[in-house]
């Protein structure tokens, strides 16, 4: 078993110190257990398991460091680790970057474990696989799809006396259903710390809707639209954005977050008042990591709030360097929405675009944070506030930060899931205008 | 050598688990450790036949085993410091049946001959478990059994036996040349893996594998701070198949022209100072007037156009549905093949796959279901004739054999259909790239890959690049910026125009090609010589926030 109460972990940490000679020495406890099912073509085609437990230590003389890890547990081996370690450490160079370490913390307990998402057993994934299939072979259609459930602990103790402690659980489902022509295809993706919350066949028949609604898609020409993003799409399209929190890359000049002539934009209104994004590890729809590796506790932190520039993360090492606290990076991202629902946003458009989901998401210029992809599995024209007719895929060129200044509605924030990353966020369906697509494709 | 001094500098404050994925690639471990031999050669057989037994015994039909030690070093730097130094050796054993007519997996890093054959009724127990939904059974195309047999990577010089000192002094002097020629920010690293992969079958086949990879490679960026723009420009190095002989600078392989670029041996300072020059110009370059231009694309922007519009769409999975929930489908389907007069490009397109291409990231001599490896058509004068396929696949393009394009990252994963080496043959006439130039009206010249984005069928692509030149009337007239270049496959390869001879044919490629679920990494080269496409849509891709 790979998972280590909090005493267990606490007690195997404190024993690893014990053997350390070095001025500073850290230790990070780690393990995981889970399962996995792929399907396609209606019929599972791999299934796997993974439970893994590693033990890293980073021992320091001065600014000099070095890290050795291992799989093992025995006293021998904790004792052959620590000396691997310290052996590295006396042989490296110094880190001019190096910062001591903290002392303890009281680190406040993360409510993201869930016992059922902890106890699914490979039968349980087998009967969510098998509920999803029957949806779609009731609809004459195929489904390809990937259900993955994981339980980890993270825990970390180092020579000052910091402990931390964590578990948590995660369970991820996507699912793409396609008409036997290969004209209309659907999505959908879910993501929950609670697998109560998973309903594989209900996931399904939404992708199953998409897939027969998308049959046949018309062309148009591509422009600027206003568009809908379901949470899925506009997930994926704000990730890299998320990602830019950086306050170093910012002051480097190498980031969106850089200031002509020098600096960064916190305190700038770079985005439409409508748009605040936070980060709350208490929230109770995304609960998410109490404390960062770097050993700083994770609070709830402002990002953008009412479209200003109100934080961004720095190190412990950039905030000594700019004379600041050190802000840890976001733990989670929480964006606020209004009360509409994705139905009467729909209702509340003349003419646009609504899309499901996005694909292939790369960064074109790291300076505006423009970025290239495609709508996927499911995009539909809009006029007078009905879904009118399925169109075909369009490629966009658009960088997050032009789309939050464009924005007309926003809706009701919802749990969902990155395709790339499969990391979970609350965002709310937006309606943009002028949003650009720059080509059309012919792919489904 | 004195063990001190070869494990000098081989670990630094920032952890293995800092480096984002780095735990995927296996656990730490001092470089010292690389010199050892893995477990000896008649105990991995004695090992697989423990498993290919316990399977047999379980009700397996078949069964192959691959005991795999992967061994991965990472040194990277920044300005003048080093950033991180990782040694990571994974050692472990995958078992994949069939049984119930139903493919089952298992894996353990405990190789122990009683948890081997724990591991082997385990992945039995998957198949059965996993035939509960119906499917068809697997068929599996007839492999002769090769006995005891081996292959290597043909090395000069083994990475893993150059001191990490070594590797950090190039690293430091590389950037050193970039900030003094005025570069403000400078990342470089060395990436270099070794597989030792030894896989077993019911077949009767012991392949005892030795493969080597490497990857020198850097980003200049420099930027102006009084307008708040910066550029970058990364290296023209590719990932290669060999040993740390492809760093030691060679004449013979320059190629010469607007910026010196590399065949077989790399000259890591000379083309960082290239780097430094072309990202300042760079930041003064023409923002380019979008339309229809002639492109002329050096082989090191080329493969990922490759990779991306001719080797994934190929791949046979994808073409039956098994990747339709992440990478996608495609749309080369089997009637387009059946027809046999899918024009996928013009006359001059012809693409060939090559599992055993000297220096590339794909060449082994027996991929990971034991078939012996080889190179067939893909496109055929413009047609397409092929597509890459494994044994469970063949027979569905009426193959009595497989491909050989099945690999899994490790031990700990399944093995699937992943791409071999797919390129672009040369063209048969003597033909330079000043002749492929000399006729543009107005064309771009783009050398180095950079961004890419691609649909899910592969149709509507676009790309970037490193560095742009703006064609002239036959003549290259001064350096572009923010282009991108968009088309639809086929009507871009089907532009294709003219293709340089093969004494500009080099390899480019991908450490980390992305597939499957969970995902796995795939190491791949592309070749071609510098290709022009005619009347090709560019976009201008600068924004203002």
């Amino acid at each position: 078993m790979a998972i280590l109460k909090k005493e267990e972990a606490q007690a195997l940490l404190k024993k690893v110190l014990s053997y350390s000679q070095s001025d500073e020495c850290e230790a990070f406890l780690r393990g995981e257990v889970g399962g996995n099912v792929r399907y396609a073509r209606n019929a599972i085609s791999t299934a796997g398991d993974i439970s893994t437990m590693t033990l890293s230590v980073t021992a320091t003389f001065g600014k000099k460091s070095g890290t050795a890890t291992i799989n093992e547990f025995d006293d021998a081996a904790l004792k052959r680790v620590i000396a691997r370690a310290e052996e590295l450490a006396r042989l490296a160079p110094e880190n001019p970057e190096y910062m001591p370490l903290l002392g303890p913390t009281d680190f406040k307990e993360s409510k993201t474990y869930n016992p059922a998402t902890a106890a699914i057993t490979p039968d349980q994934r087998a009967e969510a696989v098998a509920g999803s299939i029957n949806v779609a072979k009731q609809e004459n259609l195929e489904a390809a799809g990937y259900i993955e459930n994981a339980t980890q602990f993270s825990a970390m103790m180092n020579s000052k006396e910091l402990f931390a402690y964590e578990a948590n659980t995660d369970v991820v489902f996507t699912i793409t259903t396609r008409n036997s022509s290969g004209t209309g295809s659907g999505f959908a993706a879910r993501g929950y710390t609670d697998v109560s919350r998973l309903d594989t066949v209900e996931a399904t028949k939404i992708a199953a809707a998409k897939a027969n609604g998308s049959a046949n898609a018309k062309a148009i020409e591509p422009g600027k639209y206003t568009v809908i993003l379901e949470p899925v799409a506009a997930t994926y399209m704000l990730e890299n954005m998320f990602r830019g929190l950086d306050a170093r890359s910012a002051d480097e000049g190498r980031s969106f977050m850089s200031k002509p002539g020098g600096g960064n934009r916190l305190g700038e209104q770079l985005m439409d008042p409508s748009i605040t994004i936070y980060s709350d590890p208490f929230h109770p729809e995304l609960p998410d990591s109490t404390w960062s590796r770097e050993g700083l506790p994770h609070e709830k932190v402002s990002w953008i709030d009412k479209g200003v520039v109100k934080n961004l993360a720095y190190s412990r090492y950039w905030a000594q360097h700019k004379g600041v606290q050190p802000v840890p990076a976001p733990s989670n991202i929480i964006m606020e929405g209004g009360t509409a629902s994705l139905d009467e946003l729909i209702k509340s458009t003349e003419r646009g675009i609504l899309i499901s989901r996005l694909w292939y998401i790369r960064m074109v210029d790291a300076q505006t944070l423009l970025l290239t992809g495609l709508t996927r599995d499911g995009t539909f024209y809009i006029e007078n506030g009905q879904i009118k007719y399925p169109v075909k895929n369009l490629r966009f060129n658009e960088s997050p930060v032009i789309m939050l200044n464009n924005v007309e509605a926003l809706g009701k924030s919802e749990r969902s899931v990155s395709i790339e990353s499969y990391r979970s966020f609350l965002i709310p369906p937006m309606k943009i205008r002028d949003f650009t697509f720059t080509s059309l494709s012919d792919a489904v | 050598m004195k063990r001190k001094d070869f494990i000098q500098l081989s670990a630094m404050g920032l952890g293995a688990l800092m480096m984002p994925n780095l735990t995927a690639f296996g656990n730490p471990v001092d470089p010292s450790r690389f010199l050892n031999d893995g477990i000896d050669v008649k105990l991995k057989k004695q090992l697989a036949d423990i498993a290919l037994n316990a399977a047999r015994a379980k009700g397996a039909t078949y069964a192959d085993v691959r005991i795999g030690r992967y061994l991965n070093q990472f040194v990277v730097t920044r300005e003048t410091r080093v950033q991180n130094i990782a040694n990571t050796e994974s050692f472990g054993i995958g078992i994949r049946v069939i049984a119930n007519g139903c493919w089952g997996f298992a894996a353990t890093h405990n190789v122990t001959k009683e948890e081997v054959a724990r591991t082997a009724e385990r992945a039995v127990a998957v198949a059965k478990a996993n035939s509960k939904v119906a499917a068809p059974p697997v068929q599996l195309a007839p492999q002769q059994g090769y006995g005891e047999v081996s292959w290597k990577t043909p090395i000069v010089q083994n990475t893993f036996t150059i001191p990490v000192k070594d590797k950090v002094d190039l690293l430091l002097s590389v950037n050193d040349a970039a900030l003094k020629g005025g570069a403000n920010f400078v990342n470089s690293a060395i990436l270099s893996i070794n597989e030792q992969k030894y896989f077993a079958s019911t077949d009767g086949s012991y392949i005892d594998q030795d493969i080597h990879r490497l990857f020198p490679t850097f980003t200049v960026t420099r930027t102006d701070r009084n307008s708040g723009k910066f550029e970058t420009r990364k290296s023209l190095s590719a990932p290669v198949g060999m040993g740390y002989e492809y760093l030691t600078p060679s004449a013979a392989d320059k190629v010469d022209g607007i910026v010196t670029r590399y065949r077989n041996r790399y000259d890591m300072l000379e083309d960082v100072k290239n780097a430094t020059r072309d990202v300042e110009q760079k930041l003064k370059a023409k923002s380019v007037e979008p339309g229809k231009y002639d492109l002329i694309l050096d082989p090191s922007h080329l493969w990922l156009t490759i990779h991306e519009s001719v080797a994934h769409p190929t791949e046979l999975d994808r073409v039956l549905g098994y990747e339709a929930n992440y990478a996608g489908t495609s749309f080369l389907t089997l009637d387009k093949w059946k027809s046999g007069k899918f024009n996928f490009g013009s006359k001059l397109v012809n693409v060939v796959a090559d599992k055993l291409q000297p220096g590339s990231l794909g060449a082994v001599g027996y991929d990971d279901e034991g078939v012996k490896c080889g190179k067939w058509d893909i496109i055929k004068d413009g047609v397409l004739v092929n597509y890459q396929a494994i044994r469970d696949q063949a027979h569905i393009i009426g193959l009595d054999h497989s491909q050989g394009c099945c690999y899994a990252q490790s031990w700990a994963d399944v093995q699937f259909q992943r791409m071999p080496n797919v390129s672009l043959q040369p063209g048969k006439e003597k033909l330079s790239v000043d002749d492929l130039i000399k006729n543009v009206e107005k064309g771009i010249y783009i050398i180095g890959d950079g961004s890419f984005s691609i649909d899910q069928q592969r149709y509507n692509f676009q790309f970037g690049g490193q560095t742009f030149y703006e064609v002239k009337e036959g003549k290259i007239v001064g350096m572009l910026k923010d282009v991108a270049y968009q088309a639809n496959t086929q009507e871009f390869w089907n532009s294709c125009s003219a293709i340089a001879d093969k004494s500009d044919y080099r390899l480019g490629g991908a450490f980390n090609d992305g597939k499957g679920q969970p995902g796995q990494s795939n190491a791949v080269s592309h070749g071609s010589a510098t290709t022009r496409f005619n009347g090709v849509n560019v976009i201008n891709t600068a924004r203002k926030i």
